[in-house]
């Protein structure tokens, strides 16, 4: 998957889990700009690409995240 | 595309879409609104999301307070001013293996574990009791679920000191519980948890990380379960499967193969399948579920296959049976007026996609689960969505296809009249109607939350209310029994009136279908009236409230005789009966018992 790939999969689930279709992302994105990406929703986002992409987050590797371009970058590196 | 909210559930599909699958649940009108406090010992936000779900989709609109994380045991026991301005008419307790305090140790002896056994279910005891005096709701409450790991691996199920029994005993005392409390539930997530598969219930990641106690994977299965106890508290259960024949109920077509032909019995994997679903079917009627048949069939042909000698169901197990090559949606609602129940109380069961898809179309209030073809995988469908889930079994349950039958036999004798009170008059009725006692507290809440057609105000009960009701000077109440010579009918008729300024008002009136034109209502009506004078009220109150289901008795209080006193804007009206310049007893065919 090329990393443009898997930013449009990306998008579409946080439209579809935020229940949100202008959502736009880019790598700056945090969840201060999203209004609805709450802690709970949060939860919900990253089971929902774990099942996506069929990968499992470790349990550290989600804590120190910092905004959309580092979440891409974990997904590119568990997939390939 | 399937619907994920069908078994078997779509975890997946369930997460990513669920706010757009409520906006279009939201869209129905006739939801129920109900007040639900999910109180929770791991975290619930995704529960309650998917709980709403299922609801919605059973006609309850639910309004929810959670509690904080794991703070289940201190929003009961401790003045809680936000959860007594919510006002819960269910709570839920969310509890599962995580909560449980202290497990035995090593060195406890038998008296050590059965203390902590007795410390464990004396603190859940304790919040039953208090939820019960401050709420009088009706209580969800979790079992637990098997231990993720096992200590002393198989010696953890029998040695003293295992997890595994620790669980298993508490499971029992629970159970016992359930059966002594009146308003106990237990959501059996230790089935649920079995049925899933522990290795895929339990996701550890997911506890470390979020402080669940499940995977999300298994919350669909859960929330179901929780929906189908509220579903039956509230008497929105289905009560008639409806069945398709060739490859529903035997393999083969009996127009085209013959008696000999249909593959039912032992000879064949697949007659093996069709005779533990037929067993299946049975026990359901058993349990008081009402059979029909639904079949594009010859009817002589469609009943011919009743008579294979391995056939487990007979014809005398269906209550109504149409075999022809009409539509099925319209010979579905053709059963819903024979049976004179409401058409939302259906459940179809068909192997064929087209069929199901057009009685889903034509008759959508009708539950139609995606059967597939697959007949070893009928039984799992049909009993993992819950669709006959009840909260007590009364004796009537279990009568209930004798009625049907009796009713069966009294349409016949009705045909040999030709007049229906020479008909009603052989029918040699006996009614008992007296005030709500004890034993009959369970069957009138039953009745009074499941009625809907002859209802005149739909008002609901739970248990607790009722036991109250029973037991207030101020109301007048009534239940009947009828009896005729084909049987016994059972607690057929409810009402509930309020004595206020010498007055009553009638808050409740209702009577089951099953005993329609029996002049049963009148018989209600003279021992109320009774009842009232030995009061000193002079005048009855009857209000009727229109639902979608009630307008047979929109007329009802005009042929008891009441005055119209006012129609209001919503259609609500009020009806009066002046009786202290006396009153003629209307019932003329029923003995009422002294």
């Amino acid at each position: 998957m090329t990393p443009e790939e898997i930013k449009g999969s990306v998008t579409q689930i946080f439209k579809d889990v935020l229940d949100n279709d202008t959502i736009v992302l880019f790598r700056e994105t945090t969840a201060r700009d999203i209004e609805e990406w709450d802690s709970l929703a949060h939860i919900n986002l990253i089971v929902a690409i774990e099942k996506e992409f069929k990968i499992k987050f470790d349990l550290m590797e989600l804590k120190p995240l910092q905004n959309v371009g580092e979440l891409l970058d974990i997904i590119q590196r568990k997939i390939s | 595309m399937t619907n994920p909210l069908n078994y078997p559930f779509d975890p997946h599909t369930l997460l990513r879409k669920k706010k757009a699958i409520r906006r279009e649940l939201l869209q129905r009108s006739d939801l129920l609104e109900k007040r639900i406090a999910i109180l929770g010992g791991s975290t619930t936000a995704e529960i309650k999301d998917i709980l709403e779900l299922f609801l919605l989709l059973g006609g309850i609109r639910p309004v929810f307070y959670e509690s904080e994380y794991n703070r289940y045991y201190e929003d009961i026991m401790f003045s809680n001013k936000a959860l007594e301005q919510f006002a819960p008419e269910i709570v839920y307790i969310h509890t599962s293996s995580v909560n449980i305090m202290r497990f035995p140790s090593m060195q406890d002896s038998d008296a050590d574990v059965d203390m902590l056994l007795t410390a464990e279910v004396d603190r859940y005891q304790a919040l039953w009791d208090r939820i019960t005096t401050a709420y009088s709701c009706p209580i969800i409450q979790n079992n637990f679920e098997l231990p993720h790991y096992r200590g002393l691996g198989n010696l953890d199920s029998y040695d003293i000191h295992g997890r595994t029994a620790f669980i298993t005993e508490l499971n029992l005392l629970f159970s016992e519980q359930a059966r002594q409390r009146q308003n106990l539930y237990l959501n059996d997530i230790n089935y649920l948890s079995a049925w899933f598969g522990l290795e895929r219930w339990y996701d550890k990641l997911f506890w470390y990380s979020y402080k669940y106690a499940m995977s999300y994977e298994a919350i669909p299965l859960l929330a179901d379960s929780i929906a189908s106890i509220i579903k039956a508290i509230y008497g929105k259960t289905k009560k008639c499967l409806v069945l398709d024949l060739d490859n529903t109920l035997w393999g083969g077509v009996i127009g085209d193969d013959g008696l000999t032909g249909i593959r039912i019995g032992k000879e064949t994997p697949d007659a093996e399948a069709y005779s533990a679903f037929q067993q299946y079917v049975k026990g359901l009627k058993e349990r008081g579920i009402i059979l029909a048949v639904c079949s594009k069939n010859d009817e002589t042909n469609a009943r011919e296959g009743f008579t294979h000698p391995d056939s487990i169901l007979s014809l005398k197990d269906f209550s109504a049976f149409r075999a022809n090559w009409e539509p099925k949606h319209e010979n579905i609602r053709d059963i819903a007026r024979a049976l004179n129940i409401g058409i939302d109380s259906l459940v179809f069961v068909d192997d064929n996609p087209a069929e199901r898809e057009i009685v889903r179309a034509q008759v959508p209030q009708v539950a139609v689960p995606e059967l597939g073809s697959n007949v070893a995988k009928y039984i799992d469908i049909l009993d993992k969505t819950d669709y006959f889930e009840t909260v007590s079994l009364s004796k009537d349950d279990l009568m209930r296809n004798a009625f049907y039958a009796d009713n069966a036999a009294r349409e016949g004798l009705q045909s040999r009249f030709d007049n229906y009170d020479d008909f009603l008059s052989s029918l040699q009725m006996v009614a008992e109607i007296r005030p709500f006692t004890p034993i009959y507290l369970d069957r009138i809440t039953q009745l009074t939350n499941k009625t809907n057609q002859f209802n005149l105000t739909t008002k609901r009960y739970t248990f607790t209310e009722m036991e109250s009701i029973a037991g207030a000077d101020h109301y007048i109440t009534l239940y009947g029994r009828l009896l005729d010579k084909f049987g016994d009918n059972g607690l057929v008729s409810i009402i509930i009136g309020d004595v206020r300024d010498s007055e009553l008002h009638i808050d409740l009136w209702l009577m089951s279908c099953r005993v329609l034109k029996r002049g049963m209502e009148a018989a209600m009506l003279d021992q109320l009236v009774a009842e009232a004078q030995a009061r000193k009220v002079s005048a009855l109150s009857g209000y009727y409230y229109p639902t979608a289901k009630n307008c047979m008795v929109s007329g009802f209080f005009k042929e008891m005789g009441f005055q119209h006193v006012v129609t209001k804007a919503n259609n609500d009206s009020i009806w009066r009966l002046e009786i202290s310049a006396g009153y003629t007893n209307k019932s003329q065919f029923i003995e009422v018992k002294k």
